[in-house]
């Protein structure tokens, strides 16, 4: 018998083995940063947290002609990330609208400041198993909105509830559903931040 | 020839050694080490202080809570005795480093580093680790990772006062917008440097365990405790590097503006705790996972019987560290899922009862009909049966998605993680620790204090923790200095409690001081004949190069026997 002992051969090994672990750590460092567009995929297409859902024109008429008999009553809510100097509310408290029927409902917006702002609203339905079936045809919350100071604007949502909700165990008895807003002050992207911060220690200097 | 475990004999082999089994000088041999008995030694010293650490911080909690009103906080946070908001916060900052004490300072470099580097390779008959040198780095990162936290203490972390106040989950948007100062940075930046060393020290023990196992060591011949660190170590590598994602968004998010978890930029704070919980939920098993592999061997031995159902118990643990990344949702049940998602992350939690209910009964039915001796090693043992059970049940009660709503955030919680935690992983560790000091020394402890040590310590812990599931039940949040009135009673006993575990820590390191000075000498196995694993082949402490010739294991010993058939 040979004398068992480890030997380069062994060496060899480990360095493959090693670095096979440091690869699947790599890989799941990459999973985590994946995650954040996973994420918002997955909340978009399934309606998760109460994530509500855009549609077209079309999907809005077919599914028009699928109109239930029932109605269904919607709250409308509105609130500002602290930061936000503007007047923010619904223009209804609630409607009741016949499910599968688009309807349209209106917020107001009023900049409080004495500087224009860029606001981008956020927003989310509760019940949250409702978000997969409220439907937005139209919605200031596609877009960022730019007000100037003392600025007022009326600013409709077009949406309308998918008939299939009534197919649904889990929500089908649930008779109102809040649709909820809140608007924050729209953070610029990274490089254009990093550009007006460089400018202005080029004028500082 | 190969050296079998029949002819072996490492006694001798220590001696005709001597030659070559000289030590480096005092500062190359603790600072430079690349040995995995001394960097484990390290571990252990290190797990002992930042537990001093830490479980101080728990006394200045638990003095606090002992009566109703705002007491001692404000003189922590050099405040007037009037400003809530700065002993609000001081409070914030100290379950904030109590927790990531605990978990990342104490309880993993034990466990891990501790045992795991002491051990695995003297059971599987290797040598050393497969990369000493990269050994040393994961030590003086953890090492690093610790003064960054501790320093983060004393730099300001809000408005209010100095010290990262955001918990050990590290939630935006509190730790985002909610604490600007730099303290929070040099927390999060310990956790960065702790995960490293951890990823690193996953790698080394994987690669270890899969490449220098001694001649016919197979995978089903391993001692429970080399699997539990093996599953262990997989539990690391896939889970620390999202915490490290998730967390290095929190520092972009915090100085570089980007927008991950923050609405304003098409963020979300709830992707921030399901990154968090996709790492904490297996970090919780990471933390327990080696102490069900200690415990394993533990019983075994003072039963005098090979463990009952190895193959079940190995393949359990993989099973809990499997289904471990499948149920992290069962932490936020209130943040809003829907209830198929409730259900779902329900279900799934509840599955992982089954393994570890598998890992419970082969314990006892290992104990069942053996002969079994109460030695120090032993009681700790069996304490850890009992209360870790104690924990899985509330574990059970918190996993139904309807019922959490109601205990989610209070002291019910609370009780649920430290019977698992202090208690569970804890004892383990006492057990541990008992049953290989004289190995690791070669000096015998004193098994009277050792026993005083574990009635006094299960009797403090228990009046801490019991109190806490009625303060949970009846409302009581977690994360608050005060309370009301109503809550005074169950607050009062358990800081009482406080107290008697204290006590018990005194004892614990009067036997340390007992064995080191006075301590009879430890011989190659003190356990007797159920101790079968190969560590007790070598002598007290090991020589310092072990296995320089391999040990075979022969076909004919068992999953658990790796004695020489002839001594
Ligand atoms: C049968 C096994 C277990 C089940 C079903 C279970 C279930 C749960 C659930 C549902 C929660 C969340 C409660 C809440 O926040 O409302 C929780 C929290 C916790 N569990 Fe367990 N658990 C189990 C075992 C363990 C083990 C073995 C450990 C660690 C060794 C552990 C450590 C923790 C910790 C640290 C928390 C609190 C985390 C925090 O909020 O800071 N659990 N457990
Ligand atoms: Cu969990």
């Amino acid at each position: 018998m040979v004398a068992a002992t480890f030997s380069s051969d062994t060496d060899r090994k480990n360095a493959k083995t090693g670095a096979l672990a440091i690869i699947g750590a790599l890989a799941m460092l990459g999973m985590g940063y994946a995650a954040v567009p996973l994420y918002d995929l997955f909340c978009r297409v399934t309606g998760f947290g109460g994530t509500t859902q855009v549609a077209t024109e079309a999907q809005a008429n077919a599914a028009a002609s699928f109109a239930a008999t029932r109605d269904i009553s919607i709250r409308f809510d509105a609130s500002l990330s602290r930061d936000m100097p503007w007047e923010f509310a619904p223009t209804q408290s609630t409607d009741t609208v016949r499910i599968g029927q688009r309807d349209i409902a209106t917020y107001i917006a009023k900049n409080e400041s004495s500087e224009p702002i860029t606001g981008t609203a956020t927003f989310n339905v509760e019940p949250w198993q409702a978000g997969v079936y409220f439907h937005k045809i139209q919605c200031f919350c596609f877009t960022e909105q730019t007000l100037q100071p003392g600025e007022e604007v009326t600013m409709p949502v077009l949406y309308y509830i998918d008939p299939a909700i009534l197919e649904d165990d889990t929500i089908a008895d649930v008779e109102q559903i809040t649709l909820s807003y809140t608007f924050h002050r729209a953070k610029e992207p990274v490089a254009s931040a990093l550009e007006r911060s460089n400018s202005s220690s080029d004028q500082a200097s | 020839m190969a050296t079998t475990a029949d002819n072996f004999a490492p006694a001798a082999e220590a001696t005709h050694d001597d030659h070559h089994d000289h030590k480096p000088s005092f500062f190359a041999r603790w600072f430079m080490s690349t040995n995995h008995k001394d960097i484990g030694s390290l571990y252990l010293m290190f797990a002992i202080v930042a537990g001093i650490i830490g479980g101080a911080m728990s006394g200045v909690m638990r003095l606090e809570l002992a009566e109703p009103g705002i007491q001692y906080l404000w003189w922590f946070a050099g405040s007037d005795p009037a400003d809530i908001a700065a002993a609000g916060h001081m409070w914030n900052v100290f379950i904030t480093g109590h927790g990531l004490i605990m978990v990342f300072f104490m309880v993993m470099p034990a466990m891990i580093g501790g045992f795991g580097n002491w051990f695995v390779p003297l059971m599987i008959g290797a040598p050393d680790m497969a990369f000493p040198r990269m050994n040393n780095i994961s030590f003086w990162l953890t090492v690093v990772g610790f003064l960054s936290l501790l320093f983060s203490l004393f730099v300001p972390g809000n408005s209010i006062g100095n010290g990262a106040g955001v918990g050990w989950t590290v939630y935006a948007p509190l730790s985002t917008t909610g604490a600007p100062g730099p303290a929070v940075d040099f927390a999060i930046f310990s956790l960065h440097l702790a995960g490293a060393g951890s990823i690193l020290g996953a790698t080394n023990f994987i690669t270890t365990i899969f490449n220098m196992r001694a001649p016919g060591m197979t995978l089903h011949k391993m001692p429970l405790f080399v699997w539990s660190v093996l599953v262990t170590a997989f539990l690391l590598l896939l889970a620390l590097p999202v915490l490290a994602a998730a967390i290095t968004m929190l520092l972009t998010d915090r100085n570089f503006g980007t927008t991950f978890f923050d609405p304003a930029g098409g963020g979300d704070p709830v992707l921030y705790q399901h990154l968090f919980w996709f790492f904490g939920h297996p970090e919780v098993y990471i933390m327990i996972l080696p102490g069900f592999g200690m415990i394993s061997q533990i019983i075994a031995t003072f039963s005098r019987k090979p463990v009952f159902g190895y193959l079940g118990m190995a393949y359990a643990m993989v099973a809990i560290g499997v289904v471990g990344f499948i149920v992290w949702a069962h932490h936020m049940y209130t943040v809003g899922l829907d209830v198929n998602t409730k259900m779902y992350f329900t279900a799934a939690t509840m599955v992982i009862a089954v393994p570890t209910g598998v890992k419970i009964f082969s314990w006892i039915a290992t104990m069942w009909g053996g002969s079994m001796e109460f030695k120090s090693p032993m009681v700790w043992a069996l304490g850890f049966i009992f209360l870790f059970t104690v924990g899985g049940v509330t574990g059970v009660v918190l996993a139904n998605g309807g019922i959490d709503d109601n205990l989610h955030d209070t002291y019910y919680v609370v009780a649920h993680f430290h019977y698992v935690l202090s208690m569970g992983a804890v004892f383990s560790m006492f057990a541990g620790f008992y049953y290989w000091f004289p190995k690791m020394s070669g000096r015998m402890h004193s098994e009277l204090l050792s026993h005083l040590h574990f009635w006094v310590f299960f009797v403090g812990v228990n009046v801490i923790f019991f109190p806490q599931h009625f303060l949970g039940m009846n409302g009581m949040p977690r994360r608050y200095p005060d309370y009301p009135e109503a809550f005074a009673f169950w607050n009062q006993v358990s800081s009482f409690g406080y107290v008697i575990m204290a006590a018990s820590m005194l004892i614990f390191f009067a036997n340390l001081a007992y064995a080191f000075l006075a301590g009879k000498k430890a011989a190659n196995n003190p356990w007797g004949e159920g101790a079968t694993t190969l560590e007790w082949t070598l002598t007290s402490p090991p020589p310092y190069h072990q296995f320089e010739t391999l040990p075979v294991i022969e076909d004919h010993h068992d999953y658990h026997d790796h004695r020489p058939v002839t001594a």
